[in-house]
């Protein structure tokens, strides 16, 4: 196929047909800012940031949602453009509270990042009692926690609940000012179609979805990140742990929606996401426990395991093999099931196999 | 067929119905029953005349008599004295104003000689619900003629033989948009009627829709037919009950006579239309909002390209265009694109329909060519300001247009001279203004709508126009900052450069033309605390004139917290700490003795 030739900012790029200048932008290293615009989600033109001039062109175009055609001349930072940006970033700061420093998302929020790059500081148009606080915290529920103070509407909860999580719990209510991101009218999460699958909790960027489970356990950059398959079924959703580096403790779970590697493309459902609390637990078991007289005592893994053996070979012989029946689990990997029926056919000689997933 | 000696038109349009106009004609038609006249003389419900502040309208024919403000017990009256004695009723006749000269028939009215109706020349005359009265008049002709004698080629080139451009506000040429929707390929395409007319005091798409439905279903079966599109939709605002009922009653007529459906005019050409009724937001009459809307979406504007016309509703190529549009399409294919563009200015062609309304003698729907002057509109149409005030400036295109002042008032209207002057033509909403109005609490009022009405997408249009209110809130209310001004203006523009749609691009325009033509009563506003029209309650009192005062007391008996003390028969006064400025003292005074500074 052939390349679309343009011109941004005077250098000369080639991009893939179909593409939309930001897109283009991205794929030759320029940068451009963006709020409502994600990768996977259905550009809508709705924060402005992402403004730009198009030479020809009298009015300033969204470069997430216009397609790059050829020979387009394209300013990303043409002082007309930073004028509106300007604008637009400062008229998001009126309402948007300034107390990033007890904000879960302070270091990957991208109104921080949008307002750093402009040198923004706080908005010219604030007046006293600008700034939103008129609407309560809502953490009824135990997964996560909306901050409607510090939404920027810029709708990327709705899309991500309409088109990756498919439950369309949310969408705009009311008009002007007065436009929030709900459930369906008079209705709360809580009662809504909401899963809590967290989906959209990811793709806010500001801190007005964050997981509640991850309050207190640490700064975005004291996280490393750990990539791994989800251990509660047999989907195998690819998962990244951020482990605390100063702690050593799971502080959250967070999904790749442009991974390579993951079949789930980000997605993730409540538990995956959530759900991660029993590996710090004081009540998991550790140590493998052996039943004696209706009691249990704690175990070594050769004792344990020389105790499972000496009962099915003695089984075995004195009943014959199909006495045996092996049952796995979804949450096992599919190699660790692999192994399983294994065992149960080449070495104890059974067929009896089965699994949790099969009732 | 039986014919009649008399035609008595009553207006059935939605003003005239809500003052009784229903009643009247049950009465009317009692009444000649009852003087054995009903088979002489025949009562019609036509659509709306325009001048509905003086309904409930009727018109008497042969003789054009016409009738203002005829209650239903007025029709014992009428039958008795005109339809029987043949005497005119001179107590209805219309006055302009309250001592002027009555004035007998239709035609002597300068409310209607000045005008040139095209768009509304069935309003008033037929009665919409009977689809033979519309053919009557021409009505369908066009239609056959693009079926049976044009291409679609053809219709597009008339189009745009004609000028007209798109009545909605956006003044695009329509013959242009319609190509753009016919070269689009596809299997399926539609055709839309935008009626959702919301603007403030705009109600000429009513108007056309109530008294002549079939004119708008007629043009966009001719623009089906020239873009190839099979199915159509209109979007009428569910506020519009009596447009609804007659478009569907319109729609089903046309189907009967096989003028809509399948296999128009015994032709190959099918064109199936719906009416869509409106969930009452301002936006969705932006053409993508509408289209969401029409999905079931909410409505909310989507960033363009891609246009309409590539991908619209359903992902579908579409053709949105405002019922004034639609319905001069009829009469253009009839007439010829040449004879529309014999009227009007060089780049502006035929006639525009504009609500005139506010501090006006008359006030209505009025239609007259491109290029008349705003004068004309307002002092020979409208008869000038009410109490011979004077004029200030004319609000022109509802809440996205600007004000225009009296240097304006030779300006010849065109989508061009209002651009320039700051405004816009819009959907051709005039409100005229006179020097009892303040300019920063009228903009206020603009602004306060188009924020109440943002869709709430894009942040210098949800966030901006607030920002802006608040300013304008506080400016009015004597807390205006030295500034203000300045920030009213960098914002404005920064709106109008940034937003996504139309309503947020358009949104600044009263602000910024009141501030261009009135800076002066901004910055007294701010810097002296005064408003100058004596309307912001905030920054005026109720003052006794001690040289008018006789001392009569009505006004401190009648004040509801005591604030007026004065001896009986000496002049009083107001203790302006105590006022709530609720203004009974002025209405109670006898004398005019207090006004407002």
């Amino acid at each position: 196929m052939q390349g679309i030739e343009a011109i941004i900012n005077g250098k000369k790029i080639i991009a893939e047909p179909g593409m939309t200048i930001l897109q283009a932008a991205r794929a030759n290293g320029i940068h451009i800012p963006t709020l409502c615009d994600h990768p996977v989600l259905k550009p809508v033109g709705a924060c402005r940031v992402c403004l730009v001039e198009v030479e020809k062109n009298p009015k300033l175009l969204t470069a997430c949602s216009t397609p790059l055609n050829p020979g387009m001349v394209v300013h990303t930072h043409s002082p007309r453009v930073l004028e509106a940006r300007r604008a637009v970033v400062e008229l998001l700061l009126v309402r948007h509270p300034l107390d990033c420093f007890s904000c879960s998302s302070n270091g990957q929020c991208e109104l921080q990042d949008v307002a750093y790059e402009l040198g923004i500081k706080e908005s010219r148009f604030a007046d006293e009692g600008d700034t939103c606080r008129s609407y309560a915290l809502e953490d009824a529920n135990p997964f996560y926690v909306r901050d409607m103070n510090k939404c920027i509407l810029c709708g990327r909860c709705i899309r991500t609940c309409d088109s990756l999580a498919q439950y369309h719990a949310i969408d705009f209510q009311n008009r002007g000012i007065k436009t929030m991101v709900q459930p369906p009218v008079g209705k709360d999460l809580e009662n809504s179609d909401c899963t809590f699958c967290g989906q959209c909790v990811q793709m806010c960027p500001v801190g007005a979805l964050s997981e509640k489970t991850s309050i207190g356990q640490g700064r975005p950059w004291e996280m490393e990140k750990v990539k791994t398959v989800c251990s509660y079924c047999g989907v195998g959703c690819e998962l990244n742990i951020l482990v605390n580096k100063k702690t050593g403790r799971i502080a959250n779970v967070k999904t790749d929606y442009t991974s390579q590697t993951a079949l789930n493309e980000g997605r993730a459902c409540v538990k995956g996401r959530f759900a991660w609390q029993f590996v710090h637990s004081d009540e998991r078991l550790t140590k493998p426990l052996i039943r004696e007289n209706g009691t249990f005592r704690e175990a070594s893994w050769d004792e344990a395991l020389n105790v499972v053996v000496g009962r099915l070979v003695q089984i075995r012989e004195e009943h014959g093999p199909d006495t045996i029946g092996f049952f796995s689990s979804a949450r096992c990997t599919n190699e660790e099931n692999f192994l399983l029926q294994r065992l149960a056919r080449e070495v104890i000689g059974t067929n009896n196999v089965d699994h949790c997933a099969h009732l | 067929m039986p014919t009649y000696r008399s035609h008595v038109l009553v207006c059935g349009g939605t003003g005239c119905v809500s003052s009784g106009s229903l009643k009247l004609q049950e009465n009317l038609k009692a009444e000649l029953a009852k003087k054995g006249l009903d088979k002489e003389v025949l009562v019609v419900q036509t659509g709306c005349h325009g001048m509905c502040e003086a309904g409930p309208i009727v018109v008497v024919y042969p003789e054009g008599t016409f009738y203002t403000r005829v209650q239903p017990e007025d029709a014992v009256e009428i039958v008795e004295e005109h339809l029987f004695k043949g005497r005119v009723v001179k107590r209805l006749l219309h006055r302009e104003e309250l001592n002027a000269e009555a004035v007998a028939h239709y035609n002597e009215l300068p409310f209607y000689s000045k005008q040139h109706r095209i768009t509304l020349k069935n309003c008033g005359y037929i009665n919409p619900d009977n689809i033979d009265e519309y053919i009557g008049r021409d009505g369908y002709q066009g239609l056959a003629k693009a079926l049976l004698e044009m291409t679609p080629d053809d219709v597009i080139n008339e189009m745009k033989i004609s000028g007209l451009r798109g009545r909605g506000g956006g003044g695009f040429p329509t013959g242009m948009k319609w190509e753009f929707c016919k070269k689009s390929v596809s299997d399926k395409k539609y055709t839309i009627c935008n009626a959702d007319e919301g603007d403030p005091g705009a109600f000429m798409d009513r108007s056309l829709l109530e008294g002549d439905p079939h004119a708008v279903l007629e043009g966009m079966a001719i623009g089906a037919y020239a873009m190839g599109a099979d199915e159509g939709y209109i979007y009428c605002r569910a506020e519009y009950p009596l447009a609804i009922k007659r478009l569907k009653r319109a729609i089903a007529q046309a189907e009967e006579y096989g003028l809509l459906g399948k296999n128009i005019l015994g032709t190959s050409f099918s064109f199936e239309l719906h009416v869509k009724e409106g969930a009452g937001a301002f936006v969705c009459g932006e053409e993508t909002a509408l289209m969401a809307s029409i999905e079931g979406e909410r409505g909310m504007p989507r960033p363009r390209p891609p246009f309409p016309a590539n991908k619209g509703l359903w992902g579908k190529p579409s053709n949105i265009n405002n019922v004034e549009t639609w319905a001069n399409v009829p009469q253009i294919i009839l007439n010829g694109g040449a004879w529309y563009a014999s009227m009007g200015t060089e780049k502006s062609k035929g006639t525009k329909v504009f609500a005139l309304t506010g501090k006006v003698k008359n006030t209505g729907l009025v239609e007259v060519p491109m290029g008349t002057t705003i004068r004309e509109v307002v002092f020979d149409i409208g008869g000038g300001i009410i109490n011979d005030k004077k004029f200030k400036a004319v609000q022109i295109g509802g809440p996205s247009g600007g004000c225009l002042t009296e240097q304006h008032l030779d300006l010849p209207i065109s989508y061009e001279s209002l651009t320039g002057a700051g405004a816009i033509m819009g959907s051709g909403g005039l409100v005229v203004v006179d020097e009892e109005t303040c300019m920063v609490d009228m903009a206020k009022f603009f602004l306060e709508f188009t924020q109440a009405e943002s869709c709430g997408k894009c942040v210098p249009c949800r966030e901006g126009t607030k920002k802006m209110l608040d300013i304008l809130v506080r400016i009015t209310e004597g807390n205006g900052k030295p500034g203000d001004i300045e920030k009213l203006e960098y914002l404005g523009n920064q709106i109008k450069e940034a937003s996504l749609c139309g309503l947020g691009q358009t949104a600044p325009n009263p602000v910024l033309t009141t501030l261009r033509y009135f800076r002066h009563e901004y910055e007294a506003h701010i810097n002296e605390k005064k408003c100058p029209a004596g309307v912001c309650s905030a920054l005026t009192n109720y003052v006794i004139d001690p040289a008018k005062c006789i001392g009569c007391t009505k006004c401190a008996r009648i004040c509801p917290v005591g604030a007026i003390s004065g001896e009986i028969k000496k002049p009083h006064a107001i203790d302006t700490e105590k006022c709530v400025k609720c203004g009974a003292c002025a209405e109670a005074c006898p004398v005019k003795a207090i006004a407002r500074r």
